[in-house]
C-alpha cells in the first residue's frame, strides 16, 4: 500500500485544519462530560468534551471540542469526528462510531459505506497498519466514553451540574493489536 | 560452538596495518583504532540474512539495532545445531546430552564473562534486562533483605536513597520506584543539560551518604550519551553506595570491562548485540552476588529442602531458578564470538564514524532537532530527532514508505523526551551491519517528511 493511501488529502487537510480544536464550556442547558485518552505507545494524548441536548425528539450532541496531541492520523480523525457528530442524535452519532470502529479494526477486509461514514472513509487505509490503528482510535474512544457519561445525566434546570472533569480512563476500547509496538522491551 | 565459523572472520583477521583506511575511517576518534573498511563491511552484511529482504519494494534499510539487533548466520546456525543435537535439561540427568547441554551453558556463561572483563561465576542468566534489574531492586527492598545477616547492609530502608538519572530507560526507573515504595527509601536523580548529558553540577548534593544504590545508563537509549562511569563510581565510593549499572546499550557498541569500570552490579540484553531474544544478563562482583539473597525461587537455586525451609545454592544458581533459555545461552555465544573476531574497538570506530556522518547530515536539514549530544563525541550511534510540526509515527510511516526502519515513540524513555519537550521521538540507531548509504538514505528520507506533511 502506497503513502498515499494511508494518508489520503482528506486526512492531510483536517490534521492542519483540526476542526472543534480547543476546549471549550458546554453551551447553556446542556449535560457534559470530558474523557481523558492516553495512548501508551507513543504517550500521545487527548482530553474531549461532550455536550448533549435533551429534545423532544430525544438526545442531541450539540458540542465537541477536544485538546491534544498526537500523529496527523490521530488529529485528523478527532477533526472528521467533530464534524461529523456534531448536530447529531445521540443514536447516530452511536452508529457512525460503531462503523468507524469496525472500518478501523478490519484489517483491511471491510469496505466502508460512504453513506454512513462521510469523510471518515478516508481512513480505511489506517486498518491495514494493525500500530496505527490506536491513533485513529483515541479521539473516538474518548467521544464514546464523553459521550455515555453526558447522555446518561441530563441536568433538569434545578439539578446539580454534571462535574466538569470526568476521571481518566485508560482506552480499553481498543487493546493492543498483537503485532503493535508496546514498548522498547529488553 | 565456540569454533563456528565466521564468514567475515578471513578478512577481519587481516593484519590492520594492510587494510585500505577506506570512506568509513574518516572521522575516526585521534588515536582510535580505524573502523573497518567498505569491503569488510559488505563482507559482514553477507553474514545477516535478513539485511537481504526488501519492504516493500524497496532494500531494507535496518536503523532500530538499539530496540533488537539482527543476528548473524552463525549465531542462528549454533542455536539450530544445538536444538536438532542436543536439546536437554542443564545441571541434571546423567545422560551424554545432559552433559553436553550443561558443558553448553556453561561455556557460553564463560564467553559471556570474558567478553565483558568477568569470570563466569560472576554472570547471572535471566529472561531480560528488566528481570535482571527487578531482581537487584526486588531484593534489595525485600524485608528479608534486611533480616539476613549477610545482605542486611545492603538492605534498603526508611531514610535511605537510591539515586537514578534522568535520562533512564523505564527498566531503570518503575523497579526503582517500586523498590522505594516497598521499603521507605527516597527515590532521587541527577539532572541532565540541555545539550542530553549528565549535570554533574549538583552531584555532590544529590549523592550522599544516605545513598545506598546509585543506579545509572552507561549509555542512554535515546540520547546516545555515554555516560562518566569512573566519575559517579568514585562519587557512590565516598559515600558507600552501590553502583548498578544499565549496560545494555553499552555492552554491544563499546568495549566494556566491568572489572575495570569497578561497578558492583551491571545488566545487559543478548538481542541488542547480535543474539537472540529471551536472555539477560545480571553480571556483578562475586562478594556482592554472594551477599545477595534469591528473587525468583523454586527449582535448580536451593541446596536442601524440607517442607519448613530451604537451602539456597551459591550464585550463579541462586539466582537462576527453574528452567533456564538454554538454547539462548548456546546463541549468545556465537554472538560473543562474532563481536570478539570484529573486534570491539573496531565496532566502536565504525559506531562513531557513522554516527558522526549522521549528524552532520542533520546539522544541514532544517526544521529537525537532534536530542542528545550533536557531536560524535561521547555518545554512541542512536540519534534520536524529533521533526518540527509532524508527529514521530508519521515520520517513521514515511520513512518505512522507503523501506527504512527505525524507531519511533518514546522508546520506554518518558521523562527525557519530556525533559526536552518532546513527547516522542523518531530514532535511527546503527550497528556494525550499518553503512554509509543507509544513513544517507535515513537523512534523504528525513528531508522529504515535512514537505509531505506541507509543514515545510
Amino acid at each position: 500500500m502506497s503513502l498515499d493511501q494511508l494518508y489520503q488529502q482528506v486526512i492531510l487537510d483536517h490534521d492542519r485544519e483540526r476542526h472543534g480544536c480547543g476546549l471549550r464550556p458546554a453551551p447553556e442547558g446542556t449535560a457534559d462530560a470530558e474523557s481523558h485518552q492516553v495512548n501508551p505507545l507513543c504517550g500521545d494524548q487527548v482530553t474531549l468534551r461532550v455536550a448533549v441536548r435533551q429534545t423532544p425528539d430525544g438526545p442531541v450532541v450539540q458540542d465537541v471540542s477536544w485538546a491534544g496531541e498526537g500523529c496527523s492520523i490521530s488529529q485528523a480523525s478527532l477533526s472528521v469526528l467533530y464534524d461529523l457528530v456534531v448536530g447529531r442524535p445521540v443514536p447516530e452519532a452511536e452508529e457512525l462510531l460503531g462503523a468507524f470502529r469496525t472500518m478501523i479494526r478490519s484489517r483491511g477486509t471491510v469496505e466502508p459505506d460512504e453513506e454512513v461514514l462521510g469523510d471518515a472513509v478516508a481512513f480505511v487505509g489506517v486498518s491495514r497498519h494493525a500500530n496505527r490503528v490506536k491513533c485513529a482510535m483515541l479521539g473516538w474512544a474518548a467521544f464514546e466514553d464523553a459521550l455515555h457519561r453526558a447522555d446518561a445525566g441530563p441536568v433538569p434546570a434545578t439539578a446539580a451540574p454534571v462535574p466538569l472533569t470526568a476521571v481518566p480512563v485508560p482506552v480499553t476500547a481498543d487493546p493492543v493489536p498483537a503485532t503493535a509496538d508496546r514498548g522498547e522491551d529488553r | 560452538m565456540a569454533d563456528t565459523a565466521l564468514k567475515a572472520d578471513t578478512a577481519l583477521k587481516q593484519d590492520p596495518g594492510t587494510l585500505a583506511v577506506g570512506l568509513l575511517a574518516a572521522d575516526p576518534a585521534p588515536g582510535s583504532t580505524p573502523g573497518p573498511t567498505a569491503q569488510e563491511i559488505a563482507a559482514i552484511r553477507e553474514d545477516f540474512p535478513v539485511l537481504h529482504r526488501t519492504v516493500g519494494g524497496h532494500r531494507l534499510v535496518y536503523l532500530d539495532s538499539a530496540a533488537t539487533s539482527q543476528r548473524p548466520r552463525s549465531v542462528l546456525d549454533a542455536e539450530t545445531a544445538y536444538s536438532t543435537g542436543c536439546n536437554a535439561a542443564v545441571h541434571r540427568g546423567a545422560h551424554t546430552l545432559a552433559e553436553e547441554a550443561t558443558d553448553a551453558y556453561e561455556a557460553a556463561r564463560s564467553a559471556a564473562a570474558a567478553f565483558v572483563g568477568l569470570g563466569p561465576d560472576q554472570i547471572v542468566w535471566t529472561r531480560n534486562a528488566t528481570e535482571a534489574l527487578n531482581l537487584v531492586a526486588g531484593v534489595l527492598s525485600d524485608p528479608l533483605t534486611a533480616q539476613d545477616p549477610h545482605a542486611a547492609p545492603l538492605a534498603l530502608r526508611p531514610g535511605d536513597e537510591v539515586v537514578v538519572t534522568e535520562m533512564e530507560h523505564h527498566a531503570n526507573l518503575v523497579p526503582w520506584q517500586r523498590a522505594c515504595a516497598r521499603s521507605g527509601a527516597r527515590l532521587r536523580w541527577l539532572p541532565l543539560t540541555d545539550d542530553g548529558r549528565l549535570d554533574l553540577t549538583r552531584l555532590e548534593e544529590i549523592v550522599t551518604p544516605a545513598t545506598r544504590v546509585l543506579s545509572f545508563a552507561h549509555v542512554s537509549n535515546v540520547l546516545g550519551t555515554i555516560n562518566p562511569v569512573d566519575v559517579l563510581v568514585a562519587r557512590a565510593r565516598q559515600v558507600g553506595a552501590l553502583v548498578v549499572l544499565d549496560a545494555c546499550q553499552s555492552v554491544p557498541h563499546l568495549p566494556v570491562d566491568l572489572s575495570a569500570l569497578d561497578v558492583d552490579l551491571a545488566v545487559f540484553s543478548a538481542h541488542k548485540m547480535l543474539g537472540p531474544t529471551g536472555l539477560g544478563v545480571l553480571a556483578g562482583k562475586a562478594e556482592i552476588l554472594q551477599a545477595l539473597p534469591p528473587f525468583l525461587t523454586g527449582g535448580s537455586m536451593v541446596s536442601t529442602v524440607t517442607m519448613e525451609t530451604a537451602t539456597f545454592q551459591d550464585p550463579p544458581q541462586r539466582f537462576e531458578a527453574g528452567t533456564p533459555p538454554v538454547s539462548q545461552t548456546v546463541a549468545l555465544h556465537a554472538a560473543v564470538d562474532y563481536l570478539t573476531a570484529l573486534g570491539m574497538d573496531r565496532v566502536a570506530a565504525h559506531d562513531r564514524t557513522l554516527t558522526a556522518r549522521a549528524l552532520a547530515g542533520l546539522r544541514d536539514l532544517p526544521g529537525i532537532r537532534v536530542l542528545g549530544p550533536v557531536q560524535a563525541v561521547d555518545r554512541v550511534g542512536a540519534v534520536s530527532v524529533v521533526v518540527d510540526g509532524v508527529h514521530p509515527h508519521d515520520v517513521g510511516q514515511v520513512l518505512d514508505a522507503s523501506g527504512i526502519a527505525v524507531r519511533v515513540g518514546h522508546h520506554c524513555a518518558q521523562p527525557v523526551h519530556r525533559r526536552y519537550g518532546a513527547t516522542a521521538s523518531t530514532r535511527a540507531s546503527l550497528y556494525v551491519y550499518s553503512t554509509p548509504d543507509e544513513v544517507d538514505a535515513f537523512l534523504d528520507a528525513l528531508s522529504g517528511v515535512r514537505a509531505y506533511f506541507k509543514k515545510a
